[in-house]
């Protein structure tokens, strides 16, 4: 775990890196998050107060925008394709499947901080439908099946194929 | 000046009013829940819809947003605008189903709850405005409130939904709240508001607890009045 | 890249390119867009120079922009020949290297096969899926290293921003792409030679360009293609419109989800500012512009301007009203033009041909060609650049080959959650902006989703209404509010709590959303709604009044069975049903307790031989 003041001296260095710009804030939230795999708390005062800006304000955005999460994401990140193609291609039945598999809803954390589950709204990639893309690895035509066997694979700790 | 027609009448206004002052002015008047004149506007309750018409367009359109143009005709209650405000109070009934104001406006408009909506239970009073964040921010500059989230999850509130280490427990926002969402508690020594407790300073002339101390070293720090002049009750001053 | 000094000077570095590239030289092209991607098209890639290696051949394999034939990647193309082979996979990489680049043999079963007169194809342009295209801003792709500055320099690029530059008045660049007729290709359709005047004469500066590349409509990703694929047609079709404003800054917003695009644009940006075709002094001439990426954060509102800009400067996206328009006051309340990626890729192309030879392709007011996502329930998904006009028919079926399984169309969705489902029997309308609306559509970024008989329409219309609430910024209460009332109600339909009468409130709350809501986003919300009641009332009344959902797809309204004839007792169900539900013994015909059953679809995904029913 990262402490308080290895987050405030990162955080720092990042609003350095964009001199300071107040519009640069959703950068700077996605740097954050690049660096710690989710925005602390911590981050996002340090960062309010480099820049300039009420806490409020930076929560408001933190909370606005999907690809921000406040809460620490597991190891894997998997992202189930929302998308209108992958929808009628059977992405709810992935879903559930996946949720059954994980045992977490969407938003939610592994105890052991292995996986993370998302939906999100289209990765554009909808020949491969229904997809999940796992950290930045995509897996097209999922299905029930394959599921199981991937989960599986990175559960032991193995390489994604 | 500019001259427009609203509901028939010809009214004269000054070059950037919005319609719903012109309105106003000219006696027409249009509903409204967020338009408060202490603070900047946002168009988001939608109660002030308007229809207007120049040349062959016709549109519904915000009047508290809306600045006045030559020529232009407005209908503040066609079909039309009476639709979405009907729309807009059954939705807020449903979701606020306790607000006195949300009661009244609905009665005074003819508008029941909506059968088919299963009323909410969670949101309180709020039709989340942001008027009160608005004031926090433009009038008082603290800032100790803002909205989080979107859509239907969006709720307003201090950061990370915790006691505002900035708030001064001024209540500027309970007071610009059209809906009386926002609790303020004030008991002897004690006020409480958005989760936190703030101490009371009592007059030092006739003893009564008249303002939050966060607030009045917060006004001194701002205007450089010296504390103690700031600690004696208007009524005393 | 060293600087280029001016238009004269690009055009000898571009003839340099040109006579330095041999078009008999043997290379291999393979394509490197997302979908080819998640086919594994880069280990083909590093198999392929592996190979050649090995083999002792000094052959380049260039990984392109996206071809556009997803359905079938990865796509290989050997040159000089241009022998189109279709899923590749590492294991085919050795013949290719010895038998088609070592010796020109055709590998036949790695061709396309047309699958209905069974016979291979041996050259992209003579697949049916391209024959009908027109692929005028997708057609280079193929053969441009998005990463290559070089490459899109070598088939002309930047000519037009030099033939402007040296030879055109920006009032001169307005007009001719007024005269050409180019429309928004994000949405609205508005003509974009009149923005480009209305933002050239408003006061005030600086102004901004604005390059709209948060492609938030599911099912559409002609603009990831685009910004992965060709990053330099964007970037030049901007700067020539900055000249035309009169802008000095822009912005390119690129959507959270598209790393690759935000990586190329970054490499097409610095390669431009090098070569002196962007920044101080474009080609030596007073002219400054530059360009910065700003990368969304996930928010599908954003697309809308006024939420776009609030973004850019740092804020929560929330739509503003827009009763003065975005030329006057946008971005830092500056004159601004925003325009969508593919709207400004086809700038060039009108500046190198003419506004009358761009503007002789396509319908009377919708002109040049649209690229189109032909995507869910469809043989041939891809992206597809047609000339406005042609017929949906032609889309779904000459390129998309129809549709798979021997199912039966029944719509095809377009223009994303503002747009609307077409029924079969408009199959022959002619797709442009103007049709596609009156039919209660609309032409969106360009998504079309194909769906058929097993596609239930009430579905559709919630998995919209429920993408929009989750995409809502929540600040108006029509949009927050109603579109959650509405997408309760399609809730209740599908698991058969409708109520009679549920149809009419729903147009009721239709109208009043529509009306009273604050930016685009509310305001055409309604329109998957409306459009699906239109053409398939039908399948609602079933819903609600027979509790019964004839695609089979809403899950409290069917049972799953087994067809006892079709069974094999193999067990598989059994294993597979995360309940229990299916049961049986081996060798016999099983059975599903549709009272265990959560109808998830495992058992109908792991059965071979089609045995389970749905009704």
């Amino acid at each position: 775990m990262t402490n308080v003041s290895e987050i405030r001296k990162k955080t720092k260095l990042i609003v350095k890196k964009y001199s300071g710009d107040k519009s640069a804030l959703i950068a700077v939230l996605q740097d954050i998050q690049e660096a710690f795999n989710y925005l602390p708390k911590d981050a996002l005062a340090t960062a309010a107060k480099a820049l300039g800006i009420p806490v409020s304000r930076v929560y408001e955005v933190a909370t606005f925008y999907t690809a921000f999460s406040l809460k620490p994401r597991g190891e894997h990140v998997v992202k189930i394709c929302m998308g209108t193609a992958c929808h009628v291609r059977g992405a709810a039945a992935i879903q559930d499947k996946m949720e059954r598999t994980l045992c977490i809803k969407p938003g939610e954390t592994t105890p052991d901080r292995k996986f993370s589950l998302e939906t999100v709204n289209c990765v554009g990639a909808c020949a491969l439908g229904p997809v999940v893309v796992i950290n930045t690895e995509y897996h097209g035509q999922m299905t029930m099946a394959k599921v199981d066997k991937i989960i599986g694979k990175l559960k032991e700790g193995g390489a994604q194929s | 000046m500019v001259n427009l027609i609203i509901d028939g009448k010809n009214v004269t206004a000054q070059k950037d009013t919005m319609v719903l002052e012109a309105a106003r002015s000219a006696g027409v008047n249009i509903p409204t829940l967020c338009a408060h004149e202490a603070i900047s506007r946002s168009g988001s309750c939608r109660l002030c819809v308007v229809e207007v018409k120049k040349g062959n367009r016709t549109r519904i359109v915000t009047s508290c947003l809306y600045p006045v143009e030559e020529g232009l005709i407005v209908d503040t209650r066609s079909e039309r605008v009476q639709n979405v405000r009907r729309l807009v109070l059954e939705l807020l009934l449903a979701r606020c189903p306790k607000s006195e104001v949300l009661q009244k406006l609905a009665a005074d408009l003819g508008v029941d709850p909506h059968p088919r909506f299963v009323p909410d239970t969670d949101k309180g009073k709020c039709i989340l405005c942001r008027s009160c964040v608005r004031v926090c921010e433009e009038v008082v500059g603290v800032s100790a409130i803002g909205m989080s989230s979107r859509g239907s999850h969006k709720t307003v509130g201090p950061p990370f939904k915790e006691a505002s280490s900035v708030c001064i427990g001024c209540g500027a926002c309970v007071y610009v709240c059209p809906t009386g969402h926002i609790v303020m508690q004030s008991t002897g020594d004690k006020r409480k508001i958005w989760r936190r407790t703030f101490k009371m300073q009592a007059c030092e002339k006739c003893g009564k607890y008249f303002a939050p101390v966060d607030q009045l070293k917060f006004i001194s720090k701002k205007t450089g009045t010296p504390y103690k002049e700031l600690a004696v009750c208007t009524e005393c001053r | 890249m060293k600087k280029i000094a001016n238009a004269l000077d690009l055009r000898r570095v571009q003839e340099d390119l040109k006579k330095n590239f041999d078009p008999n030289k043997k290379m291999v092209t393979i394509c490197a867009g997302t979908g080819c991607r998640g086919y594994g098209c880069i280990k083909v890639k590093e198999e392929l120079e592996a190979e050649l290696q090995k083999q002792h051949m000094d052959v380049e394999v260039r990984a392109t922009g996206c071809f556009g034939f997803c359905e079938k990647g990865p796509l290989v193309v050997v040159h000089p020949e241009k022998i189109f082979y279709q899923q590749v996979k590492i294991k085919d990489v050795p013949d290719i290297v010895s038998k088609t680049v070592g010796s020109g043999e055709v590998l036949e079963k790695l061709l396309y096969r047309d699958p209905y007169t069974k016979e291979t194809v041996l050259k992209e342009e003579e697949v049916p899926f391209y024959k009908k295209q027109h692929r005028l801003v997708f057609g280079q792709n193929g053969m441009i290293d998005p990463t290559r500055i070089e490459d899109y320099l070598i088939i002309g690029g930047y000519s037009a921003l030099a033939k402007v530059l040296t030879g055109m008045t920006p009032e001169g660049v307005i007009s001719e792409v007024k005269k050409a007729g180019l429309r928004g290709r994000g949405g609205g359709g508005f003509s974009a030679g009149v923005k480009w005047e209305s933002c050239r004469r408003a006061h005030g500066s600086p102004k901004y360009v604005i390059g709209n590349g948060d492609e938030g409509d599911p099912g559409a990703y002609m603009d990831r293609s685009l910004m992965e694929g060709n990053p330099h047609s964007v970037l030049e079709g901007m700067i020539i419109g900055a000249y035309a404003i009169g802008a000095s800054e822009g912005y390119i917003y690129v959507r959270n989800e598209y790393p690759l695009a935000v990586l190329h644009l970054t490499l097409a940006i610095a390669a431009a500012k090098e070569a002196g075709l962007l920044g101080k002094n474009i080609l030596g001439t007073d002219f400054s512009f530059d360009i910065h990426i700003n990368k969304g954060g996930g928010a599908f509102v954003c697309g809308e301007s006024s939420a776009l800009f609030a973004s850019i400067e740092g804020r929560a996206g929330e739509p503003r009203a827009k009763y003065i328009h975005a030329v006057e006051k946008g971005l830092w309340d500056k004159p601004t033009c925003l325009n969508n990626v593919e709207t400004w890729a086809n700038v060039p192309i009108i500046i190198n041909q003419g506004a009358e030879a761009y503007a002789s392709v396509g319908t009377e007011r919708s002109k040049g060609t649209k690229i189109f996502s032909l995507v869910g329930k469809i043989n041939n998904t891809g992206l597809v650049e047609v000339p406005m006009g042609i017929t949906l028919r032609e889309i779904v079926y000459d390129m998309g080959g129809g549709i798979p399984n021997g199912r039966k169309f029944k719509a095809v969705q377009t223009g994303g959650p503002s747009g609307g489902c077409i029924p079969e029997r408009l199959l022959d309308l002619p797709v442009d902006f103007d049709k596609l609306t009156e039919v209660g559509s609309m032409m969106g970024s360009g998504g079309m989703i194909v769906m058929d008989d097993r596609s239930c329409m009430v579905d559709v219309a919630k998995y919209f209404l429920a993408f929009l609430q989750e995409e809502s910024c929540g600040k108006c209460v029509p949009c927050r509010e109603g579109v959650r009332r509405m997408r309760e109600i399609l809730e209740d339909i599908c698991a058969g709590r409708g109520k009679e009468g549920d149809v009419e409130l729903l147009e009721h709350l239709s109208t009043g959303v529509a009306d009273g809501s604050l930016c685009a986003l509310g305001g055409s919300a309604p329109n998957p709604v409306l459009s699906t009641i239109r053409y398939f009332r039908d399948e609602y009344d079933a819903h609600i009044r027979d509790h019964r959902c004839p695609a089979g797809v809403c899950k409290a309204l069917i049972t799953y069975s087994v067809n006892a004839e079709k069974c094999t007792g193999c067990g598989l169900c059994v294993k597979v049903c995360p309940v229990q539900a299916a049961t049986g013994e081996k060798k016999k015909p099983h059975s599903i307790n549709n009272d265990l059953c959560t109808r998830c679809g495992a058992c109908i995904e792991s059965c071979k031989f089609d045995a389970i029913t749905v009704e």
